[in-house]
């Protein structure tokens, strides 16, 4: 009984928490997590290093990979989008209807399904920005419109592109390609562009700096003289596009438009976003952490069916990497 | 700059009445009252944050209107809020520039160079030598402070408005501050200074305007006056309603005991101890760490360190849970987010600490004994409402904060911290809480009263400690206690007191 102090535990002295405040050691903790899984499948599996492995990780990455660069945007002002994934189911349905039905070209067709999007994105920021409603709340309420859209528009049924007009090309043709070492199917091209994109605007452009200012302190920036309801819209419009961006990929993919698919892909999108760093409560965050992320998920998903563990397991051992990585984005934060 | 008979009311409580108040360019002019006097509100009409509900504002003698901050900024008049209007994420340039960003000559293209440019020479302007790259998130208080006054000269303001400024920085800090205003007002900006520091006003400022329950009392050159004369300008004369009822044998055993209570910056060695039936008041201006005091005894925050003595014995507590079973009630003053659920009825408001109480069998609550339990508190502390089904948002002020005291007496517990007890109560039903807490005194519960008012802090205190910055500057018994000794200690800085102290 001589001494009755307690010492509760500071967070800002604690050692642990210090050492992961520091801004870039998420990004970092995800990069090192990827080389981590990449070693261990490699050294696990003579496959998983193959050519055609690689090439089929590459590929399936692409398409989450670009829902998360778009919704990355939302994240950063602090918000959500639910909508994204089967905001993209739609934008296929309806490119797959303008070129394989109504017969417009598919140049045309593809600009459908892109505008698809960014309409269904930009209702998204309307309701949220100028109606006030939560960012979840309207985006799950998009999300059951889209696929109820796409559903009504498809008549239940898969639409399928002819075979011979070359749309699959846009996914899975090559045009860039080391011979004898690897080809990078289109859609990673796409992928890849839509990052670099998205990395630029986010770094560089007015828009991407607004996105910060809104997820740091909307209210400051509104005072500032930003049109924070403005920009918003704009950041939701810019996730809807990037989902009819992805629409049109996977169409390509399948070279068909399924209306039953899209329900799922938006929560894959966030979770990449958040592995990648980007904090859910906004302010912070990177494109290059995102595609990590997304790449993270991918790799997770095939080593672990290379080491044939069965479906159930994979989605056990992808949820706890999940929840352990927003664990460590928030010890991060305490700590600050 | 001038403002003349000001009035601005919220929901019928009148904040100014006729106000007025002149500022110079190359001024410093202090503005000083008590909480709740009306400085903020004056300065945020003219800072256009509120509208004004009637009077005049004019600036170089032309009258002008100031719907919004926007508004208020292109005039050229800029406020510095309390809590900082800075994004933590963006630069230190990206902040100064935020929504007027230099631009490329291709739209919507950021020029970073030029912007960190500009704001290296803003910075440079004032003799500020920190890096513009920097995330504002990881400066300090201080240098925060210093980006928000080189963002407010960047749009070329004329007048500048500073809310208790130093009330977050050290010493050296303030220290810094205070050349930083010098070098202002040799610029020609006039400067509105709102603090609670007496010393800080006599040094800087050129003249002081006293504010009074919304009401201005006199302007006067800070030469001219002692700081005796400004808190005897701040406090008036009012006559105290009555004196507090204490016990005529105060109890000798000491329930509460707090030793070497310390965090960080915000409490700094606080020590003192309750007695069994005695109503402890404590005093101490806006941010002074009273608050703070109370959540760390009942475990709400973490502390540095905290020995804690309940009735003799040693206790550890860690979180609100360990203090309502060593017999600990912390009664917020923000009522409706802490301390009831306002959606729910009176009973289950009662009963809510203490379910485990009213348990039947499997753990099914026992409505009928919650009920009863909460009809007994209803008639003893006189609570009215129609019913205990009733809901606790449709009750008065005043008898939802009886409805939180009744929760926490069928807790069962013997020490209550009020913080804020009377805020947002009507007149009548304060004084039937002061009866309230007097009663509950003398049926040897024991009372830690927090408040702003000094008149209620006089009127029931046994015994008040003052705070000041984190520390207690002060100890009074009820006889010796004045508005002006209470102001006096806490207006103290921490350095002051240790000379006094050593002197003494």
């Amino acid at each position: 009984m001589q001494t009755g102090t307690v010492t509760r535990e500071n967070p800002a002295t604690s050692y642990t928490h210090r050492i992961l405040k520091s801004e870039a050691i998420q990004r970092i903790l995800a990069f090192a997590a990827l080389l981590i899984m990449i070693i261990f499948f490699t050294l696990s599996s003579p496959n998983f290093l193959r050519t055609q492995n690689i090439e089929g990780i590459f590929l399936s990455t692409a398409v989450n990979g670009i829902l998360a660069v778009g919704v990355t945007f939302v994240i950063i002002t602090g918000g959500i989008d639910l909508s994204i994934g089967t905001v993209m189911t739609l934008s296929a349905v309806i490119t797959a209807k303008a070129v394989s039905e109504v017969g417009l070209p598919i140049g045309i067709g593809i600009l459908c399904g892109l505008l698809t999007g960014a309409l269904a994105g930009l209702i998204n920021g309307v309701v949220i920005a100028r109606m006030r409603v939560p960012p979840f709340v309207a985006t799950l309420g998009m999300l059951y419109v889209a696929k109820g859209l796409s559903l009504i528009l498809s008549n239940l049924a898969p639409i399928y592109f002819d075979r011979d007009s070359g749309f699959t090309d846009l996914a899975t043709g090559v045009i860039l390609e080391i011979p004898d070492i690897i080809s990078i199917p289109n859609a990673v091209l796409i992928f890849f562009g839509a990052a670099l994109i998205g990395s630029f605007v986010l770094g560089r452009t007015i828009l991407g700096r607004y996105t910060f200012a809104l997820g740091s302190n909307e209210e400051a920036a509104r005072i500032s003289g930003v049109s924070t309801a403005r920009w918003k819209i704009v950041v939701y419009t810019l996730a809807g596009f990037f989902s009819g961006l992805a629409g049109i990929v996977i169409a390509a993919r399948l070279n068909s438009a399924q209306p039953a698919l899209g329900q799922g892909y938006e929560l894959d999108a966030i979770a990449a976003v958040v592995i990648g760093g980007t904090s859910l409560s906004g302010g912070e965050g990177s494109i290059l952490g995102t595609v990590i992320g997304a790449f993270v998920i991918s790799v997770l998903t095939n080593g672990l069916r290379i080491l044939s563990v069965p479906q159930e397991w994979q989605m056990v051992v992808t949820g706890a990497i999940i929840i352990v990585a927003v664990f460590l984005d928030m010890a991060r934060r305490r700590g600050k | 700059m001038e403002m003349q008979g000001i009035d601005k009311a919220f929901d019928s409580v009148a904040a100014c009445v006729n106000c007025q108040f002149e500022l110079r360019s190359g001024e410093v002019h202090a503005l000083i009252g008590e909480n709740g006097a009306g400085k903020s509100t004056l300065m945020k009409i003219l800072a256009g944050v509120y509208k004004k509900d009637a009077g005049t504002i004019s600036l170089r003698g032309q009258q002008v209107d100031i719907p919004n901050p926007h508004a208020a900024q292109v005039l050229g008049i800029t406020m510095i809020h309390q809590e900082l209007n800075l994004m933590p994420h963006l630069t230190v340039a990206q902040n100064i520039f935020i929504g007027r960003e230099p631009r490329s000559p291709i739209p919507y293209l950021l020029d970073d160079a030029k912007i960190n440019q500009q704001a290296k020479e803003l910075l440079a302007s004032l003799n500020l030598h920190f890096n513009p790259k920097m995330r504002v998130g990881g400066l300090t208080v201080a240098r925060q402070q210093m980006v928000e006054i080189t963002k407010a000269l960047s749009y070329n303001s004329q007048v500048l408005i500073m809310d208790e400024p130093t009330a977050a920085l050290t010493e050296s800090e303030s220290e810094e501050l205070f050349h930083m205003i010098n070098r202002l007002r040799d610029k020609g900006i006039g400067i509105v200074y709102i603090s609670h520091r007496l010393e800080e006003i006599k040094r800087i400022s050129d003249r002081v305007t006293v504010m009074r329950d919304g009401h201005y009392i006199a302007t006067k050159l800070t030469a001219d006056i002692s700081i005796d004369e400004m808190i005897s300008l701040m406090v008036g004369r009012t006559i105290y309603e009555s004196k507090p009822e204490i016990p005529d044998h105060a109890s000798p055993d000491i329930v509460l005991e707090v030793r070497n209570l310390n965090r960080g910056r915000e409490l700094q060695d606080v020590n003192f101890s309750l007695k069994r039936g005695e109503i402890l008041g404590l005093a101490g201006l806006m941010g002074a760490g009273r608050t703070e005091v109370a959540r760390a005894i009942v475990g709400a925050d973490p502390v540095d360190s905290i020995d804690l003595t309940v009735n003799g014995r040693k206790v550890h507590i860690r979180s609100p849970k360990d203090a309502v079973q060593h017999g600990i009630g912390y009664l917020s003053e923000d009522r409706k987010r802490y301390g009831l659920i306002t959606g729910m009825d009176v009973a289950n408001n009662v009963g809510m600490a203490s379910l485990r109480k009213f348990l039947r069998a499997f753990g099914i609550i026992d409505d009928t004994r919650v009920s009863e339990a909460a009809q007994q508190q209803v008639k003893a502390l006189a609570v009215k409402t129609p019913s205990v089904k009733q809901k606790v948002r449709n009750l008065s002020g005043g008898n939802q904060q009886k409805v939180v005291i009744a929760k926490w007496l069928t807790a069962d517990t013997d020490i209550l911290i009020f913080d804020e007890p009377t805020r947002g109560i009507d007149v009548g039903a304060k004084s039937e809480i002061y009866k309230l807490l007097n009663e509950l005194a003398r049926q040897g519960k024991s009372i830690i009263m927090i408040s702003s008012e000094l008149p209620e802090i006089l009127r029931m205190s046994h015994r008040i400690i003052v705070m000041c910055e984190g520390r207690i500057t002060g100890e009074l018994s009820s006889n010796e206690a004045t508005q002006e000794r209470i102001m006096q200690y806490a207006t103290q800085r921490g350095g002051m007191v240790t000379a006094l102290e050593e002197s003494a």
